[in-house]
């Protein structure tokens, strides 16, 4: 690279981005220099290389405007117009270049549903690079043993017996009807109460999944470990692209896609009602959704679309991150339900609103829990309006697990059509943990991560049966069956553990096993019997 | 390489926690990932709030003993040496074999240890006594409101006339070895870390 000791700092930027071996191509202004001075007494070059320097005045010189390069003919006044024109042709160039390829490359087949299989080779470049990079890291660890090894099955063994079955361990001569206490039963609370503290399930889902695997986008100093020059040079490599490369493409065609958005749907929805509306509201949503995924260089792969979610239906997924949307909206319309926001996402939901029946709600109307159900069955029962599409967790949960579904969208009624997505943890880290990050610097860091690698699976519908379920045990009977499809942890855990506190209750069932143990099911029950009626 | 800090733990600390409690080197960094992990604050330390935040052990009806012993008289903050220094008593004995060193003091994992450990759980006031009381007060943690205080109350003296040997109507160090005799305290108060 040259540093030109130079007043004017744009010819720097101007040989760098276009040094090139056969010719370089310079503005106007630059032939008005005495090159040849510059490069011969001021000009710093990294290299020693005295073969650089003959390659230098071998350059061609091209000129935008009319004037011929004068080798030795200099006026060394540069009127500062000419810097600006200059400026503005190279910027121009570059413009239309980026354009050309936002437009042709990514738009037209994202309006039309047509991948040209650019990102399917970028995927598979990445999963070579990383494998190589794994294997270098492993080497290395074997040779320094201070590096520690994430275990993926965690830190302890936990026994898997019952409270009962650990009590009369403790104790072989325990009676039948109602055991009787010994001081080693508090043995079993102290270990439980030890094996959570140092591995629990909960609090690990709240924070992104510890990897086996490096993938290229540890950031801190903290987490970087030299291991090689080689993966050094190619994380900073890595570093490089995603956010010099990939961020500002990413960034466009968010913005294209989210104007597009607001635009498209506000003309579509000055039309009158009609099939023909409902049609081209489909198109402008779909089309808007897909650049937003292009903008995230997202690869989705759609799993069993025969069950994809119907009219009149409810979609519900477990939720990872508030780009789910546009992943699951990328195959289909959805209605979605949320909370009236201002500013930009305002917006949005207003434009939104306009093509086709979202349902937003006011913040004074989420309290009232019979408001917003009503809301939902009058939305599910016109049975022409979208499928909505509801997160039942309730809040972000990191991806290994799916945690307890609130059973206030499975008393609507209607179909339940559920839907499992799986994050491929190798590219990227999708979670977002909003105690850590707000929302731009979260949509930051996924901007400048490899990609977005997702499987959706589309599963049959279910319904509520008529056999005595309540709505509790028909949302867990969905959330086993999305948890088993996606490969996640089934946890019985309250997402909302992440800033509240666990229920009394809770505490109170386990008093009440072990009292059953002590002295006998029948004395508990008639005991708190006997409370009650007092 | 995972995506948590765990360079922060220098190796001389990691060699002093080695001798003390007897971990290996990588279960040591593992348990300060854990730490940290549990620490909020993010200053070195965890109060009483850091782990009441832990689901399971909240609903652990000894969970606040639990806590409790983890805090040296009268502090609200333990560094990551009292962290290691307590969950050092749940090693199991067998892994002792290995790094055997006779000169050593007894290993903070030893049967009689252990059993140290969670007399300290009974005995709230350190009298090195556990009396009805302070029976008493564990026993209604665990029951909760499922048993009358007089049924609780008969348990109790039950449990203190089988104990008592010398007739002080409560329980001390030595009697509660003597009780425990025939229970495998090795299994019920170790857990198996993972290598």
């Amino acid at each position: 690279m040259l540093f030109v000791d130079y007043t004017d700092c744009c010819v720097r930027g101007v040989t760098e981005a276009q040094h090139n071996r056969s010719n370089i191509t310079v503005c106007a202004f630059l032939a008005q220099l005495d090159v040849r001075k510059l490069l011969q007494g001021r000009v710093f070059s990294q290299s020693t290389d005295s073969a650089l320097d003959e390659e230098l005045q071998d350059v061609t010189f091209h000129t935008a405007a009319s004037q011929q390069r004068s080798g030795d003919d200099v006026t060394s006044e540069l009127p500062q117009l000419s810097v600006m024109e200059g400026l503005w042709c190279v910027a121009a160039g570059v413009f239309q270049v980026w354009m050309f390829v936002v437009v042709f490359l990514i738009m037209l087949p994202a309006m039309f549903g047509v991948s040209l299989g650019v990102t399917g080779v970028y995927i598979q470049v990445l999963v070579k690079i990383l494998e190589w990079a794994t294997i270098r890291i492993q080497r290395g660890q074997k040779e320094q043993p201070g590096v520690p090894v994430p275990l993926p099955a965690g830190i302890i063994e936990r026994a898997a017996g019952s409270m009962e079955e650990e009590m009369g361990q403790l104790q072989s001569p325990r009676s039948l009807e109602g055991g009787h206490f010994a001081l080693s039963d508090a043995f079993y609370f102290y270990k439980k109460g030890m094996e959570s503290i140092v591995d629990d399930q909960v609090i690990q889902r709240f924070s992104s999944e510890e990897l086996a695997s490096w993938n290229l986008l540890t950031r801190t100093n903290q987490n970087f470990r030299y291991i090689s020059l080689r993966l050094t040079v190619i994380w900073g490599l890595g570093v490089f692209v995603r956010y010099c490369i990939l961020l500002p493409l990413r960034m466009t065609l968010a913005i294209i896609g989210l104007s597009w958005l607001v635009v498209g749907t506000t003309l579509v929805g000055c039309l009158p009602d009609s099939s023909v509306k409902d049609w081209l509201s489909e198109l402008v949503h779909l089309t808007c959704y897909r650049i937003c995924a292009r903008g995230l260089s997202a690869t989705i792969h759609y799993h069993n679309r025969e069950n994809k979610p119907q009219k009149g239906g409810i979609c519900v997924a477990n939720h990872t991150t508030p780009i789910d949307m546009v992943i699951l909206a990328n195959d289909g319309c959805y209605a979605m339900v949320g909370q009236v926001h201002g500013g930009l996402l305002g917006v949005l939901q207003r434009s939104m609103v306009r093509s086709c029946p979202h349902v937003w709600f006011e913040r004074s109307e989420m309290k009232d829990r019979h408001a917003v159900t009503s809301r939902l069955r009058a939305h599910v029962a016109a049975k022409t309006k979208l499928p909505i599409l509801i997160f039942p967790e309730g809040t972000c949960i990191n991806n290994t697990s799916v945690m307890m579904f609130k059973k206030g969208s499975f008393e609507i009624g209607g179909t339940v059509h559920p839907v499992a997505i799986k994050y491929d943890p190798r590219f990227g880290d999708a979670f977002w943990n909003s105690s850590k990050y707000n929302t731009v610097s979260y949509l930051l860091r996924t901007m400048t991560s490899w990609a977005v690698v997702v499987n959706v699976w589309y599963l049959p519908p279910m319904t509520l049966q008529q056999d005595g379920e309540d709505a509790a045990q028909f949302a867990d009977r969905v959330k086993s069956a999305i948890a088993r499809r996606g490969g996640l942890l089934d946890l019985a855990w309250d997402g909302g553990l992440k800033r509240a506190k666990v229920k009394d209750s809770l505490k109170e069932e386990q008093q009440r096993m072990y009292s059953s143990i002590i002295v006998g099911q029948r004395a508990v029950e008639g005991w708190s019997e006997d409370t009650e009626q007092q | 390489m995972g995506s948590r800090a765990s360079t922060l733990l220098r190796e001389e600390e990691i060699e002093e926690i080695k001798k003390e409690t007897g971990f290996s080197h990588s279960q040591i960094t593992r348990l300060y990932s854990r730490f940290t992990s549990l620490d909020k604050g993010e200053n070195g330390t965890l109060s009483r709030e850091d782990f009441q935040r832990i689901p399971e052990l909240a609903i652990n009806p000894l969970g606040d003993r639990i806590i409790n012993a983890f805090f040296p008289e009268g502090e609200d903050q333990v560094n990551f040496r009292g962290f290691m220094r307590t969950l050092a008593h749940f090693r199991p004995i067998e892994d002792n074999e290995k790094n055997k060193n006779p000169t050593a003091s007894e290993p903070l994992n030893s049967r009689t240890n252990k059993l140290l450990f969670a007399f300290h759980l009974y005995d709230l006031d350190r009298d090195d006594k556990i009396s009805r009381d302070e029976l008493l007060q564990v026993l209604r943690m665990m029951v909760g409101v499922n048993i009358s205080d007089e049924q609780l109350g008969s348990i109790a003296d039950r449990t203190i006339q089988e104990a008592d040997t010398n007739g002080d109507n409560s329980i001390s160090f030595n009697e509660f070895i003597k009780v425990l005799e025939k229970v495998d305290v090795e299994q019920k108060m170790s857990i198996r870390f993972l290598h």
